[in-house]
């Protein structure tokens, strides 16, 4: 191969790199190589040091039931391995999945367009600005309710932050959006409203009327919603939002200390040519084949650079390959029974709790699989988180762990999905009942 | 909402095409508490969602008929310019299939999340020392994501230290696509500069462009002809001269792994692309992960948490810098099960192996570029790094072969193409990365097959016009998709 080349020794190839004085003249301090049984020790160790318990943990990442054909479908080396579906003739089977995918997505929101995937949910938000201030001219103001998960609060702004762009936050009043505010703040320069359902208390908000109040002013209304959630409540259409995003996580992907996830975002028609990220369509071959191909690429940064609607190129295929797999296998009817034994089991643990004089939920909206329990003081909240790690159970996630806000210390955040059994759940009455 | 086909012009039907009624793949435990109340008319939903009805022998030959169709690096020859498509060990998938990671919830108790952080503090560790950078986060879900991280976090830098005047990044003309799109989304002006006939940046221009309005310039090295940046020193002390920042992109760092590093560069803030360099598979198009490395000035911006470890207790921890950190630019801590595989890689190749990775794939591209510019132009006849373009400029007039049908051409011989009409300053331009991981023979078997299309070429172009010939379907009506877009059943 040197010979070909023309060259003497492979230290030739980096002549250049030498003459610019940029050859690292020692080794790597790092680790020599291991074979694949000393890694597999390294990795089982460390997999090892986690402690697995039976989880009524949520906030933005859930344990639901995920079918064992749905790792087995999407381990396939050719999903698995292949690049973005750049080359239609051979990439036929991504491009029918992710259309799927999207159709899937259409359907649960009731939106008309869907994009192929964004990162996740939180990150979604932040898309969901920068979609609406370039949609509105002018505008350089996005509106978030309060009740937003913290960290898709914190993403959007991230994405603000330095930029002259304004966020700013809708007040929230007994757990949810106050929307008695919500026309004071509308004005001239205000892109969108971005609020969520089921919120970060596991609230459902109600929306009547957001959606004229929002459009009135020109503005876009997003929402977001955990999709399993859609089997049961509102869809984003159904309220009048233009843009729906959330994360299909609980759509078969499994929690993996925080990701891949997968965000989606679905917009209606008028939104189609400023939706971010790739999207398929059908057209036909040569032959006139129904098939599927990437298009409106127009609007991507590899056409458009810095004019394109945003900078993303990955996303997460192979996360809603996942979740359309799941989504297939589950159907309607799955997706209603899962929806409805996660908001069944919420509301057996949630009276358990009242009738045991906790105040879970004490708000006035309804909640589907998750709400807040207020403690009274911070050692009540510790001696009931630790009895039941003790006993193997992971209670619920404190608010102030998201927040980074003290207000928020006493207030736990309690999820429940169809995984949980009635046994699990009567095992955490017992336990709460010990608390007391 | 679609339009009707003949069962003879679909290729394989829509799940939801197939479905019967009331048929499904996946049935739960009966209900064990009592039925809630329903939601209430307000909040309840009224439309139903037309979705399959399939059982799971239905999902799984639909889903494994489309993954007939599909081509993945366990095919073949993926020589992609710029995506680094290597081989993806499968140990990789075994550790990142451990319910010791896929179980764990990302809001578990720190005690509970030990594995997890040592994990990534030690990958924020290992990549640190092979870039020659300070410290970093692994929030960053892909290659774009961690572009646009680390510009945010320049831009919080700059406001940090009282120069929000600094409001342009440079970006050469060849850069990435995402180059701009990440500038544009934190809100800075882009402003292109030119590359010299040697096919590097033109420091004379880049001088002209420097003032203290200018916040950064994002490099990537080698750049994307596959060209080593040799004035990257200079071009480096230009711009601390002029007060900005230097911004690596880390798309082609497979070129470099313990040959160079960015930091001794001059470099002040880099993203790497874990599925590219570091051997996680691409999904189909992701899931990626996009780590940002920082010199230590940068290091109170970096998005937070960030990933600590205690000294006196021996355990990992989070840490929230509020004062200063640009904040969070994902819902939790970043692809943690991506991160696991690049560790997995890390930690299998070890430093002489990372090493001798990169070697190799400098060393196999510049085998092909010699094989090839025999017969075909080669723009910039140097010694390349990871990858190199070719210009079918010539050949397209002389025959009306263009680059597309070369490229599609390699697909009836078992090749997923090369990146096309890219980097635009090349015209009809097919840029080659072959990756270390393939043989020689593939090498070989390549380049004979590019060979004989140009011969095809010369006596009949037509032929390669309606390639490939030997998929599944033929080329498609792009046109019809952009105009009459059908994007959902």
């Amino acid at each position: 191969m040197l010979d070909a080349i023309g060259i003497g020794s492979l230290d030739e190839l980096f002549d250049d790199v030498r003459q610019a004085g940029c050859l690292l003249d020692r080794p790597l301090d790092i680790d020599k190589g291991r074979s694949e049984e000393q890694v597999l020790d390294v990795l089982r160790n460390l997999a090892g040091l986690n402690v697995r318990g039976i989880s009524f943990l949520g906030a933005g990442s859930y344990d639901h039931a995920i079918p064992s054909a749905v790792r087995m479908l999407a381990s396939l080396p050719s999903f698995v391995t292949a690049y973005t579906p750049y080359q239609p003739e051979i990439s036929q089977g991504v491009l029918q999945a992710i259309f799927e995918y999207q159709s899937m997505i259409c359907e649960l929101t009731g939106m008309d367009v869907s994009n192929a995937s964004l990162y996740d949910g939180a990150s979604a938000a932040a898309e969901a600005a920068a979609l609406a201030i370039a949609e509105k001219r002018k505008s350089n103001k996005v509106i978030l309710s309060a009740t937003m998960h913290p960290f898709a609060i914190d993403c959007v702004k991230t994405w603000a932050l330095g930029t002259g762009r304004e966020v700013v936050i809708l007040p929230e009043k007994d757990g949810v959006s106050d929307f008695s505010m919500l026309g004071y703040m509308l004005d001239e320069g205000t892109a969108a409203f971005i609020a969520q359902s089921p919120n970060r208390y596991g609230y459902l908000e109600d929306f009547t009327g957001v959606a004229d109040k929002v459009h009135q002013n020109k503005s876009l209304f997003v929402i977001s919603s955990d999709p399993l959630s859609l089997a049961m409540q509102k869809s984003q259409a159904e309220w009048g939002a233009d843009v729906a995003i959330g994360d299909t996580q609980v759509l078969g992907i499994p929690m993996g200390f925080g990701g891949p996830y997968c965000g989606y975002m679905a917009v209606t028609k008028p939104l189609m040519r400023k939706i971010p990220g790739r999207i398929v369509g059908q057209t036909v071959d040569t032959e006139g084949r129904r098939v599927y191909v990437l298009t409106l690429q127009a609007r991507e940064q590899h056409i458009k650079r810095e004019r394109a609607t945003s900078n993303i190129c990955s996303n997460e295929a192979l996360c809603c390959l996942v979740s359309v797999i799941h989504t297939s296998l589950l159907g309607w009817a799955g997706l209603k029974e899962a929806s409805n034994q996660s908001y069944c089991k919420a509301h057996y643990l949630c009276d358990g709790l009242r009738k045991l004089g906790y105040e879970a939920a004490p708000g006035f909206a309804p909640f589907w699989c998750e709400f807040p329990v207020l403690f009274e003081s911070d050692a009540d909240l510790e001696r009931f988180v630790s009895k039941m790690k003790a006993e193997g159970i992971f209670s619920g996630v404190r608010l102030s762990r998201l927040t980074r806000n003290d207000k928020d210390a006493l207030t736990l955040l309690v999820a429940v999905t169809e995984r949980r059994t009635r046994e699990q759940l009567d095992r955490y009455l017992e336990i709460s009942k010990e608390a007391r | 909402m679609m339009e009707e086909f003949a069962p003879d012009r679909i290729v394989e039907p829509l799940l939801v095409e197939q479905a019967v009624p009331k048929r499904r793949g996946y049935l739960f435990a009966p209900l064990d508490v009592p039925q809630a109340a329903p939601l209430d008319d307000v909040f309840a939903r009224n439309s139903v969602a037309r979705l399959p009805e399939a059982s799971e022998l239905d999902t799984v030959r639909h889903f494994s008929k489309l993954s007939t169709m599909a081509y993945g690096v366990d095919y073949g020859f993926y020589p992609l310019g710029s995506c680094t498509m290597k081989y993806n060990p499968k140990v990789n998938e075994v550790t990142a299939s451990m319910e010791g990671f896929t179980d764990i919830h990302p809001l578990q108790d720190e005690d509970s999340l030990q594995g997890c952080l040592a994990l990534m503090y030690r990958t924020l560790k290992d990549l640190s020392e092979l870039l020659g950078m300070k410290w970093g986060s692994l929030q960053a879900c892909a290659g774009a994501h961690g572009e646009y991280t680390g510009l945010k976090i320049i831009r919080t830098y700059f406001l940090h230290h009282n120069e929000m005047g600094r409001n342009r990044i440079l970006i050469p003309v060849s850069a990435h696509g995402t180059n701009p799109a990440s500038a544009n989304m934190n809100g800075f002006e882009v402003q292109e500069v030119a590359t010299d006939e040697r096919g590097l940046v033109d420091l004379n221009d880049l001088e002209s462009k420097l003032d203290d309005t200018v916040a950064g310039i994002m490099l990537t090295n080698p750049n994307t002809l596959g060209l080593f940046e040799k004035d990257i020193r200079k071009i480096a002390s230009m711009v601390h001269e002029a007060g900005g920042l230097l911004y690596y992109d880390g798309a082609n760092f497979n070129a470099l792994m313990g040959m160079a590093r960015p930091g001794d560069m001059g470099f002040d803030v880099v993203h790497l692309n874990l599925h590219k360099t570091f051997s996680t598979p691409h999904g189909g198009g992701g899931p990626g992960s996009g780590p940002v490395l920082v010199k230590k000035e940068l290091v109170p911006f970096i998005p937070q948490p960030d990933i600590v470890y205690h000294e006196d207790s021996g355990k990992y921890g989070f840490k929230w810098n509020e004062e200063t950190s640009c904040g969070k630019v994902s819902g939790f801590w970043g692809n943690f099960l991506v991160v696991v595989r690049a560790f997995t890689y890390i930690l299998s190749m070890g430093s002489d192996g990372l090493k001798a990775a990169s070697r190799h794939a400098v060393l196999n591209a510049n085998y092909m570029q010699a094989l090839l510019k025999k017969e075909y132009s080669v723009p910039y006849d140097v010694i390349c790094k990871h990858e190199f373009v070719l210009s079918l400029s010539n050949l397209k007039e002389r025959t009306s072969v263009s680059a597309l049908d070369i490229a599609k051409g390699l697909i009836d011989f078992g090749y997923h193409p090369p990146t096309m009409y890219f980097p635009m300053i090349v015209h009809e331009a097919l840029m080659f990365e072959p990756t270390e991981t393939e043989s020689k023979d593939t090498l070989d078997g390549i380049c004979k097959a590019m060979l004989q299309l140009k011969d095809m070429a010369e006596k009949d172009g037509g032929w390669l016009h309606d390639s490939p010939h030997h998929a599944v379907i033929g080329r498609v009506d792009e046109v019809r998709a952009a105009k009459n877009p059908v994007v959902r059943y």
